[in-house]
């Protein structure tokens, strides 16, 4: 899967128009075309694409993703590696917020079914899923960063004073929460879906029969069984919950994978984007795996086989 | 739901389009969702009509105006008016999400017709590739594939409709396999009808319900997905209006900080908008589900 990946993202890359030697050359004192053509062997762009492809797999399996075009001399594999860090923080600090979040909602919008508290998370959720991470993003930084105060605008450490943990808090609480926005909503949606559903289950209504207080009834019966589907929409979301890291991220220009590829696809520099991409994909397929286990291990009736 | 209309009542005589319509009118948010698009429409369309500024128009005289009885919406950073840049942007946004969901539709719905009538090779090798495209992050295939197409409007429309179709193929295979099982069909096979009879006479028909959904609700995919990419920059270049390249001003910290008004009404628009197209999505959804009637 991942190989397939790679492949194709390799041959959407050499269909991109432009050459990537143009970056090198200063427009003001243009090379000869003899030093041009020096360069374009030195780099393997003339090597038929077969070839530049096993010669970058045969790199890449040994950790190796070449060099940063643009920043000449730069390993591509560090500049991705050092990426990686910041925005697994970022997303792992907003998924934990849109699921804690997304499924308290969905519990008491689906308790109190109809209720004005139930109709207000719905349209919240509506809202939610409406607006673009980027949107929120540039909302979120103008009210508490440029109005209240509130956080920093940007980074992910202050320039200049040493690291500390709260200097990282602070600058990560706000993004984190923003990044939350959309996925908390769509968890809330399934997880009062799933739920409501449960609750029209014959076992819920033995267990009220039994006398077991509502808590219990909506805690240890419905929920368990409710979160099932939710388990599953979070893993399959992971991809989206990307996307919207990279918008956030080059909003509070927040030194992850998703600001590396942004502008890397803005100068074109292909290693980096491969890279990246290769990194950024096989994470997906990686978590996508995680949650079949995660699901084989929460439902019972699931054989791994 | 409460009002019980005619239509669910009578319905031994009424067609499924009737009853679904019955359905979607009693629906609250449905309502409200076409309420709020319809105007927006409206108003998109028809703006040259009815405001003297075009969306192009430099003013030197007045820079990052405020919003007053002359520029509604206050002017950018060259002078430009925003309310017709907002109508413009719109007019653009629109187009390239629905011309987009329409290429993604024809797209998906022959490749859904592949795997489901091409044989078992076929339908392997196909949603193979289907599962490939849905691996990477969407918004990491439309960078790789911006980075390819250029900005503009009709790379952009091609990076949109190349990465939204895979879904739409699943659901169309699913449906169209169910459907080669049934009874009329294989009496029309037994009675020599084509493959193109059998797509389009007995196929298309039914799974039109599967394609309306599908476009609503791809349709507010596809704005957001075009404004993404002209916020990053990778869309509708300047100086054309989109509501995407609009917010993309705010990448200037002077702009986010001080002229509020150049990217709080894109932003504002794009949601009402996408708010709509969403709350018509799940409308119509209910309405073309005929268990929804048991609820």
């Amino acid at each position: 899967m991942v190989l397939a990946l790679s492949v194709l993202v390799f041959i959407l890359l050499r269909l991109a128009p432009g050459d990537p030697i143009d970056a090198y050359v200063n427009p003001a004192s243009p090379l000869s075309p003899d030093a041009m053509q020096a360069l374009r062997d030195r780099l393997g762009l003339d090597a038929p694409l077969p070839v530049q492809y096993f010669g970058w797999l045969r790199a890449a399996v040994t950790g190796d993703l070449g060099f940063s075009i643009q920043r000449v001399g730069v390993p591509v594999l560090p500049l991705v590696l050092e990426r990686i860090g910041p925005t697994l923080l970022l997303m792992a600090a907003g998924l934990a917020i849109a699921i804690v979040v997304g499924i308290t909602a969905g519990i008491i919008s689906a308790v109190r079914r109809n209720s004005p508290t139930d109709i207000g998370f719905s349209v919240l959720a509506f809202v939610g899923i409406s607006s673009p991470a980027f949107l929120t993003a540039l909302l979120g930084l103008y009210f508490f960063s440029v109005q209240l105060r509130w956080a920093p605008s940007g980074g992910m450490l202050t320039p200049g004073a040493g690291f500390s943990l709260g200097d990282l808090l602070a600058h990560l609480v706000l993004p984190a929460c923003l990044l939350s926005i959309g996925h908390a909503a769509l968890i809330m949606r399934y997880m009062r879906a799933s739920l409501l559903e449960v609750l029209n289950q014959d076992y819920v209504r033995t267990a009220r029969a039994k006398g077991v207080r509502e808590f219990f009834v909506i805690v240890k019966h419905a929920v368990r069984n409710a979160l099932l589907p939710v388990i599953t929409l979070i893993g399959s979301t992971i991809g989206i919950a990307v996307g919207g890291a990279i918008f956030i991220e080059s909003v509070f220009n927040w030194p992850g994978m998703g600001l590396l590829l942004v502008n890397a696809v803005e100068t074109r520099d292909y290693p980096v984007i491969m890279g990246a991409t290769l990194v950024i994909g096989a994470t997906v397929i990686v978590v996508n795996l995680l949650t079949d286990i995660t699901y084989a291990a929460v439902d019972p009736r699931i054989q791994v086989a | 739901m409460t009002a019980e209309t005619p239509a669910t009542v009578r319905s031994a005589s009424k067609g499924p389009w009737v009853r679904a319509w019955g359905r979607f009118s009693s629906n609250g948010a449905a309502l409200a969702g076409l309420a709020i698009l319809v105007p927006i429409l409206v108003l998109v369309i028809s703006y040259p009509l009815w405001w003297p500024y075009s969306p192009n128009d430099i003013d030197l005289r007045a820079l990052n105006q405020a919003p007053g009885p002359v520029h509604w919406l206050g002017t950018d950073g060259v002078g430009r008016d925003i309310l017709a840049r907002l109508m413009q942007g719109g007019r653009i946004s629109l187009t390239v999400a629905v011309v987009s969901v329409a290429i993604s539709i024809v797209i998906g719905f022959l490749v859904g017709a592949i795997a489901s009538f091409g044989g078992k090779v076929v339908d392997n090798g196909v949603m193979r590739l289907v599962d490939l495209a849905m691996t990477l992050p969407p918004v990491i295939f439309l960078l790789v594939l911006a980075s390819i197409a250029g900005t503009g409007v009709a790379p952009t429309i091609v990076v949109i409709s190349l990465l939204s179709w895979p879904v739409l193929s699943r659901m169309v295979r699913a449906r169209l396999l169910e459907l080669r099982e049934r009874d009329f069909v294989v009496a029309a096979r037994g009675m020599g009808a084509s493959l193109p009879h059998l797509l389009f006479r007995h196929g298309l028909p039914n799974s039109i319900d599967i394609l309306v959904v599908y476009a609503t609700l791809q349709i507010a995919n596809a704005i957001l997905l075009e404004a993404g990419l002209s916020f990053l920059g990778l869309g509708i270049a300047p100086p054309e209006a989109s509501w995407g390249n609009m917010l993309n001003a705010a990448r200037s910290t002077v702009v986010l900080e001080q002229y509020v008004w150049q990217w709080m009404f894109p932003g504002g628009a794009l949601v009402l908008t996408v708010l709509a197209i969403n709350f018509l999505g799940d409308g119509l959804r209910d309405a073309f589900d005929p268990r929804s009637d048991l609820n």
